[in-house]
């Protein structure tokens, strides 16, 4: 493979993009215009692109799959692997707003897919500023889970309005996600947790889920194990605090 | 857009540029024009012009106004102002009755008023204590809903008054329900309605007795009118008003040129007056209800003057399409603001859309005559040369608020460059 042997990025052994190529900076700014292409609406998104195993290009059979989880801010694509065969028969897809991680968990996917075939092949990733965009990818009630996990806490109170969790932004979450369809997050932050939980609660379309619940889903497990932030957060002895809610009928 | 033409403009934003605007009494009781911070009101109905006492706090308008509207019941009028003060007045005593600090654009329908700040944040008021000569109170605004940091660039409600279209920069318009207690938040979205490829700039529905729900048409810097039905957010149809108005003097490198600035209803028919940048008249399209088609009807050229619409309005009863073009805040420019008010009229005599007759009134036509033109515009009759600077401005001032800068890949190192956050090699 005489690419792996010219590329250093790829690494000899396990044939997996090398992370210390890819570094970039913790946090990114929601708020510039980059350059990126957004779909003109969510029948605009390009399957064959993302899925090439279930939409086969120039194949006529139609399939009428459509992405049903969605990360958002998938950092270097941990919880996209570990759902992947835990739901070999469902599409996901990674959102994540900088450009050299997005290139890595496109390479990351792209060598597991090699490595293991068959497996690897409902994952994708797409760099987007998902607090903009979600209603350009996403039909209404489309999803089934949203993941949002260690997103960036903006701590001083005039950036609050960036969070990805808030009040405004949840209107289009609770668009995208099928009633039933459940939103998790998760963070180190105190703070942050509370306030995403409290946005939560306050808001009419989404409701706490039980206790046994919670224990029931094998999800949840995966939102403090799943990701390098999560792992990096359980070394450091860090305490974490979910907030895992489903999307109802509002009440009024 | 050229990057030089950027930095040149860029340097000109410190006063932008005000288009002039106008809106009509439901009724034409009476019809109100905005230019810069100045309103001006005439009265159809006395045949006088009115002068605004203003006993509210902040006293008129300290900047410019950037929203102007009639509510659906003739009884109030609202003024948004780039000085994020919103004045509710009474349309009939024309008192400012509140006063409360939002900003820029509008929206109205009976016990509501709806405007969004700077931050693509919808806030919401609630006029129901407030009856026509109550004395100034201070409302409080809550938030509605959000286009998270865009502009907002129009607000209308649905003809049943059940949902508010909210219009961005970012190609998107919003359908959200509106609910019975709108203080707490509109929260369910009905649809999205995506298909434009620049920023919306207006909205407005074409609606007739046997189809009350109606259709929303929006228009856009892309050029292009679009027909939408709200409930699914599916686009109908798409008309490119910008080439069929058989434009053909366009400048290639000027971005903008045939941006659909404004569009209009007319009242209890299918048509829709649509303004465009660089066109003279305006274009008259016609909707048809059951193909759920939108074609060009008539191009209607104002003749003999300089009169490129940049607001438009009409009033329920009267079948009549008001338009005014001008600005405030012109740089460089001898007069600071001008304005000018033209209507058209005949839309109601015609049976079929196919034979519209659209005819552009003379002065002394227009209701209220020569004496309202005077109040209105400042002056009876404006000097030509006024408008063709007026029609650049108002282009260049729409470029720079809505339309995304594009950098070179050296010009965006050349910004970055004055990061200081930067790890400093060892």
């Amino acid at each position: 493979m005489l690419e792996q042997e010219t590329n250093p990025t790829i690494s000899k052994s396990t044939g997996l993009p090398r992370k210390r190529f890819y570094r970039a900076r913790a946090h990114s700014n929601p708020l510039s215009d980059s350059h990126f292409p957004v779909p003109i609406s969510p029948s605009h998104v390009d399957y064959s692109l993302h899925y090439p195993h279930f939409f086969p290009p120039a194949d006529q059979v139609n399939c009428s799959k459509k992405i049903q989880f969605a990360d958002i801010g998938c950092g270097f694509g941990g919880l996209l692997i570990s759902l992947s065969t835990l739901f070999p028969e469902v599409l996901m897809i990674g959102m994540e707003l900088r450009d050299k991680v997005t290139e890595y968990v496109k390479e990351r996917i792209l060598a597991l897919r090699v490595s293991n075939p068959g497996q690897y092949q409902n994952i994708s990733v797409v760099r987007t500023n998902s607090m903009k965009y979600i209603p350009n990818y996403f039909e209404n009630g489309q999803l089934t889970k949203m993941f949002f996990l260690f997103p960036d806490p903006h701590f001083k109170e005039k950036n609050h309005r960036r969070r990805v969790i808030s009040p405004h932004l949840l209107d289009e979450y609770a668009y995208v996600l099928g009633v039933g369809g459940i939103i998790y997050t998760i963070t180190d932050v105190e703070e942050l947790g509370e306030w995403m939980r409290s946005c939560l609660e306050n808001h009419p379309m989404f409701e706490a889920l039980t206790k046994e619940e919670l224990e029931a889903d094998p999800v949840v497990k995966l939102l403090s194990s799943a990701t390098e932030e999560g792992q990096k957060v359980a070394r450091n002895g860090g305490q974490t605090f979910q907030a895992v809610f489903r999307r109802i009928v509002p009440t009024s | 857009m050229e990057e030089k033409q950027i930095e040149e403009k860029e340097t000109n934003r410190n006063v932008e540029v005000a288009p002039a605007l106008i809106a009509v009494h439901p009724n034409q009781n009476s019809v109100a024009v905005a230019i810069g911070s100045d309103l001006r009101v005439y009265d159809l109905l006395g045949d006088c012009a009115v002068s605004l006492p203003d006993d509210s706090s902040p006293p008129f308008h300290k900047d410019s106004i950037r929203a102007i509207r009639y509510g659906a019941n003739g009884k109030l009028f609202v003024s948004a102002g780039d000085d994020k003060v919103v004045k509710i007045w009474s349309a009939e005593s024309w008192k400012c009755i509140s006063a409360v600090v939002g900003a820029v654009v509008i929206s109205k329908e009976g016990q509501h008023v709806c405007f969004a700040d700077k931050f693509g944040v919808v806030w919401v008021v609630d006029l129901r204590d407030i009856n026509g000569n109550q004395a100034v109170v201070d409302k409080k605004a809550a938030p509605l809903l959000a286009h998270y940091c865009s502009i907002i660039t129009s607000l209308e409600f649905s003809p049943d008054g059940q949902f508010i279209i909210s219009a961005d920069r970012d190609f998107k318009i919003r359908v959200t329900v509106f609910p019975k207690g709108p203080l707490d938040g509109a929260h369910e979205i009905q649809s999205f309605c995506l298909g434009h490829t620049e920023f919306v700039s207006c909205l407005d529905f074409v609606c007739t007795v046997d189809y009350p729900q109606g259709y929303l048409v929006s228009g856009s810097g892309d050029s292009t009118v679009r027909l939408w039905d709200i409930i699914s957010g599916s686009l109908l149809d798409t008309c490119e008003v910008g080439a069929k108005a058989g434009h053909l003097e366009f400048d290639g490198s000027d971005e903008g040129y045939s941006t659909v600035t404004d569009l209009c209803t007319i009242p209890n028919s299918t048509l829709v007056a649509v303004a465009i940048q660089s066109l003279q008249g305006i274009v008259l399209l016609n909707c048809d209800i059951s193909a759920q088609t939108l074609s060009v009807a008539k191009v209607v050229s104002i003749k003999g003057e300089n009169f490129v619409p940049t607001n438009l309005g009409s009033s329920s009863s009267s079948g009549l399409l008001w338009m005014v073009t001008g600005a405030a805040n012109l740089p460089r420019f001898d007069h600071p603001s001008a304005s000018r008010v033209k209507v058209i009229s005949g839309f109601k005599k015609s049976s079929s859309p196919e034979a519209v007759e659209a005819n552009v009134l003379e002065d002394d036509d227009i209701p209220g005559g020569v004496k309202m033109l005077e109040k209105l515009q400042g002056s009876a009759s404006v000097e030509e040369k006024v408008f063709v600077t007026v029609a650049e401005a108002v282009k260049t001032a729409m470029c720079n608020l809505l339309i995304k800068k594009q950098y070179s890949v050296e010009k965006r190192e050349f910004r970055k460059s004055t990061r200081n956050d930067k790890k400093i090699k060892q």
